[in-house]
């Protein structure tokens, strides 16, 4: 027996992002616009995914994978409104990874979606870390949460094209300053899009649904 | 999981390449943001890792600081709370650039192989 010692140097996140490539590439030869969609827990990703499903009825065909461990029922609310959806469990994971998202694919039938959302498990810190092959990181931040959660968890702002600050029917009964978390998220990341909504009410759901349709369009109509 | 999961196909891709019977350390260099616990990580490997060639092996977790450049004077200062201060420049609110601290790395491995030659 030999003792040695090799060197390695190697990033431990390499075997993920050499799966996520592999997802995208199934995402892209399908023309699925795929979002991976983030927040903490009760930020309110699945009224949000109810209220974009709802908008996009009838003129576009939805898929999600849902990776959240508290919600069970999720899949199920989703359901009825004509969206497929998939449960992966993640043994307590604190996120989804490329691996979990390639079998959960495996259940789905993608040959007439055109946006599959992959709902990952309510945490702003963990699921920043892993690719899992989508086209855009959405973050929805509630306003209940308040102001300062991108200075808390810049990682999250700055790797996302769009916020979603959620919940904005009750900013008059809250101390959160709606123009705070523009500026910090701006800061972090200039390009980020960033959509005001109340799933209550409704209001500002429209631009964000524009702002979908748009991309779900142009990746339909890629060669 | 998924991270312990990585670790271990980095680890036996390594030991096959350098022929090792048995590997006995790791060292792994994890940044302070990347969100790992190290008694978790060392848990998750010592369950994905039964069976293999590595299932004894010892990981050496090493944090790596977070480490900031400030856009004001340009020092490195490093980081233990988001909302710590350049010693220099008092709080700076943007344009911070990170320099180290987001890490997740297979240093290095030790262990055993059977051929001198390898
Ligand atoms: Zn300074």
């Amino acid at each position: 027996m030999v003792e040695i010692k090799v060197p390695v140097v190697r990033n431990i996140l390499e075997v993920n992002e050499r799966l996520a490539q592999e997802n995208r590439k199934i995402f892209d030869e399908k023309k699925i616009l795929v979002l991976n969609l983030m927040s903490s827990p009760g930020a309110g990703k699945t009224s949000v995914l109810e209220r974009t499903a709802e908008a996009l009825q009838g003129r576009y065909t939805i898929a999600v994978i849902e990776g959240d461990i508290q919600s069970s029922l999720d899949a199920e609310r989703l359901q009825r409104k004509g969206v497929q959806a998939v449960q992966i469990n993640t043994d307590g994971a604190c996120h989804l990874d490329s691996n979990m998202v390639r079998i959960a694919l495996e259940s789905l039938q993608l040959d007439f979606v055109d946006l599959l959302v992959i709902e990952n498990v309510g945490n702003l810190v963990c699921p920043a870390e892993f690719n899992l092959g989508e086209h855009h990181k959405v973050t929805i931040l509630s306003v209940a949460e308040g102001d300062d959660k991108p200075a808390k968890y810049p990682l999250m702002f700055q790797i996302s094209s769009v916020l979603l600050v959620n919940k904005i029917d009750l900013l008059p009964y809250l101390d959160c300053d709606l123009d705070v978390i523009h500026q910090r998220a701006k800061e972090l990341n200039p390009l980020q899009h960033i959509f005001d909504i109340s799933c209550r009410t409704g209001e500002g759901l429209e631009a964000w649904t524009a702002w979908l349709e748009a991309q779900i369009q142009e990746k339909k109509n890629l060669p | 999981m998924a991270i312990a999961q990585s670790v271990l196909d980095i680890v036996l891709d390594e030991c096959r390449r350098h022929h090792m019977e048995t590997v006995d350390r790791i060292h792994l260099q994890v940044g302070a943001l990347a969100a790992v616990v190290p008694e978790a990580l060392t848990f998750c490997f010592q369950v994905v890792a039964q069976g293999t060639p590595a299932e004894r092996a010892v990981l050496d977790i090493e944090t790596v600081p977070v480490v900031v450049r400030c856009p004001l004077c340009g020092d490195l200062y490093e980081m233990e709370d988001r909302l710590d201060m350049c010693p220099r420049c008092g709080p700076v609110v943007s344009g911070l650039s990170l320099i180290s601290g987001r890490e997740m790395t297979v240093m290095s491995i030790e262990g055993r192989s059977k051929n001198e030659g390898a």
